[in-house]
């Protein structure tokens, strides 16, 4: 019986997964919440080089700074830049009409964009910028195209250029495949550290999207823990109880 | 013992309330054999509850505003105690309903439940589950995400192709607006929760009196009343409580086990009960690729696309829901009991099953012309599973039932 419900419940659940889109297939990233250097980090790289533009403005300084595990005057030293207080949103002054007029479109709020995207997106995104002089920022990506933000992180990564191949079907319409990059110019880490350095960021941005995430995962063990003890007393009164019908 | 006696006693003269409780649970003689499929009623009544009250505290906090809506709701996952699980609790309660909801009608199919004298349960369970459909599309507004907008977009516009000028008229009167705005989510936040919610509860109530008066169908189909003992109690008959108490307690922490693990491992359940689109706020400028509606209502949604004219789609899905309201009358077996009939009619529940599992994932891809004409295909197999019913159960070779249930 219980197998036949468990056997049941499983064929309901639904299979996982929905189509991504989207040319490029992304890389795998795996990020860890529970490093909170990591996040420490990916949360440094994000005030210093996207809330420039980028705002997270549905997350509050203090509540990031409790969760990372940093006191009110390390938030303020280090991570506010602005005059913003401990208690208020990390949103942004730019205004949204001049930025739409700068980038063409307003750079959107990244609270939820791995919630949006996912993280291999985001962590693909930041890995894939290269050289395109037919861009107004001279730089394109693999995982948006035409994308109107310009590489902020070169100075860390240095600037690459990527190879295609042309390859002509059966009907004669002609697609373009990336190869591989080509390094033009070293930034100031290594490949290895870049590559960290976006995992980080990403980690940070993915505890942002969904702050519960840090406890709901263990919290989720010890109540289905409990139930299951549940499960065998409560299946034992039910034993009892049917004991004389029959 | 006897203060407590003494006291039920005054509430007795003023309020029945010993004669309810025997009425509905400790005299109320439900057959002993139910199997598993008897588990989703007792679920479906418990998911309403946590919907209400996960949905209680989610208004505490929740703005109807489109200028705040889906601001408040991630004020909700990040900044209010607890908010993230009640938030999680009532977005996963919304699909576990439908699945238990879809489980519980299965079941009347499969044992015939709605055949006399059950009609009306079946009629008002029907009111039921379109009701459900009203209070999960409207629900679906609220967070203001794009699926949410969007979602609601293409559904009040279908009312627009009706003819006679009539359609447009009802569209904008539904909307409050030209097209879904700030009025629309004000006005589905009212009926998502106080009028919609009064009348399933009434609705619910209706269902549970009307079953209680004609007594629980069983998986053998034969009714418990015609073999009573010299007592007046049906002889396979046990009082609902404590065992069908107890026992749908077991049911509810199996139920509660899977639930949790959706809640706390894959609360989005990989972008099924909540899409990845959503996590974007509602812009009315900028239309999304793929508009979906949730899985529950995707095998209607495939029905719809399926009809070359969109207001012959629109009179296909609604007659693919009205024609559930005709069953107890379609079908003319011998017997209630998928246990007792022939061939044909397990073949043609299966050719159903088959076909609304196929519409419904049908129903969430774009509509390519390969993948159209197989939705037109269980389209017209969903339907004919319907309107062949009075004469496939009349032809259909059925086993005699026996006197007594099987155990």
């Amino acid at each position: 019986m219980k197998k036949k419900i468990l056997a049941l419940l499983v064929l309901l659940v639904p299979s996982l997964g929905m189509a991504s889109g989207g040319g490029f297939e992304p890389f795998k990233v795996d990020v860890d919440l529970h490093n909170k250097d990591s996040l420490r980090n990916g949360a440094k790289y994000f005030v210093n080089y996207c809330m420039g533009c980028h705002s997270l403005k549905y997350m509050m300084y203090q509540r990031m700074g409790d969760d990372l595990g940093l006191t009110k005057e390390q938030v303020e030293e280090n991570l506010i830049f602005t005059g913003a207080k401990i208690g208020d949103y990390m949103t942004i002054s730019m205004p949204e009409a001049q930025a739409s007029e700068w980038f063409g479109t307003a750079p959107p709020d990244l609270t939820l964009v791995t919630r949006n995207r996912g993280a291999d997106w985001l962590y693909t995104y930041l890995l894939t910028f290269y050289v395109d002089d037919s861009r107004p920022f001279g730089v394109n990506n693999l995982m948006f195209k035409d994308v109107g933000m310009p590489h902020v992180l070169w100075e860390l990564q240095g600037l690459q250029k990527a190879v295609f191949e042309e390859s002509t079907d059966e009907h004669g319409n002609k697609t373009r495949h990336f190869v591989r990059f080509e390094k033009i110019s070293d930034g100031q880490l290594s490949d290895a550290e870049y590559e960290k350095a976006v995992r980080d960021l990403v980690a940070f941005l993915v505890y942002a999207g969904e702050p519960a995430k840090l406890v709901r995962y263990q919290l989720g063990v010890w109540v289905i823990l409990f139930l299951l003890v549940l499960l065998v007393v409560s299946y034992a009164l039910k034993k009892e109880y049917w004991k004389d019908v029959h | 013992m006897s203060a407590m006696k003494n006291f039920v006693g005054w509430i007795d003269e003023r309020f029945p309330l010993t004669k309810m409780w025997e009425e509905h649970l400790s005299k109320y003689y439900a057959p002993k054999n139910f199997n598993f499929w008897y588990f989703f009623g007792s679920l479906a009544l418990m998911v309403l509850v946590i919907q209400i009250v996960t949905g209680i505290f989610l208004t505490m906090n929740y703005k109807p505003d489109a200028t705040l809506a889906f601001g408040s709701v991630e004020y909700i996952m990040r900044d209010v105690n607890w908010g993230w699980l009640i938030r999680y609790m009532h977005s996963t309660g919304a699909s576990a309903f439908f699945i238990v909801v879809y489980l519980h009608m299965f079941r009347g199919l499969i044992y015939g439940s709605y055949r006399k004298p059950r009609e009306l349960i079946w009629i008002f369970g029907m009111f039921i589950y379109v009701a459900l459909m009203a209070e999960a599309f409207m629900g679906y507004l609220l967070p203001w995400g794009q699926m949410s907008y969007w979602g609601a977009q293409v559904i009040i516009s279908l009312f627009g192709a009706i003819p006679f000028g009539i359609g447009d008229v009802l569209s904008e009167w539904i909307r409050g607006d030209f097209v879904v705005s700030d009025a629309t989510l004000n006005r589905f936040f009212a009926f998502h929760v106080i009028a919609v919610p009064i009348i399933l509860l009434a609705l619910v109530v209706l269902h549970i009196i009307a079953l209680h008066e004609v007594g629980s169908n069983n998986p053998d189909g034969v009714e418990i009343k015609k073999n009573k003992g010299p007592d007046g109690i049906p002889l396979d008959g046990i009082p609902f409580h404590p065992y069908y108490t107890v026992k749908d307690i077991v049911g509810v922490v199996v139920f509660l086990i899977f639930f949790s693990a959706v809640i706390f491992f894959i609360p989005e359940m990989g972008g099924w009960f909540l899409e990845p689109d959503n996590f974007l706020p509602a812009n009315p400028l900028k239309t999304p690729e793929h508009i979906v509606p949730l899985w529950y209502f995707t095998p209607f949604y495939a029905i719809l696309r399926a009809v070359p004219s969109k207001f012959g789609g629109v009179v296909a899905m609604g007659a693919a829901i009205f024609v559930l309201f005709l069953l107890p009358w379609l079908d003319r077996a011998r017997v209630k009991s998928i246990r007792y009939r022939g061939a044909i009619y397990k073949a043609a529940l299966a050719i159903f099953v088959v076909s609304f599992i196929a519409l419904g994932w049908l129903g969430t891809q774009p509509a390519t012309p390969t993948l159209t004409n197989f939705a037109r295909l269980f389209s017209i197999l969903y339907f004919a599973f319907f309107l062949l019913m009075p004469v496939i159960t009349r032809i259909d070779r059925t086993k005699p039932e026996p006197e007594r249930v099987t155990h």
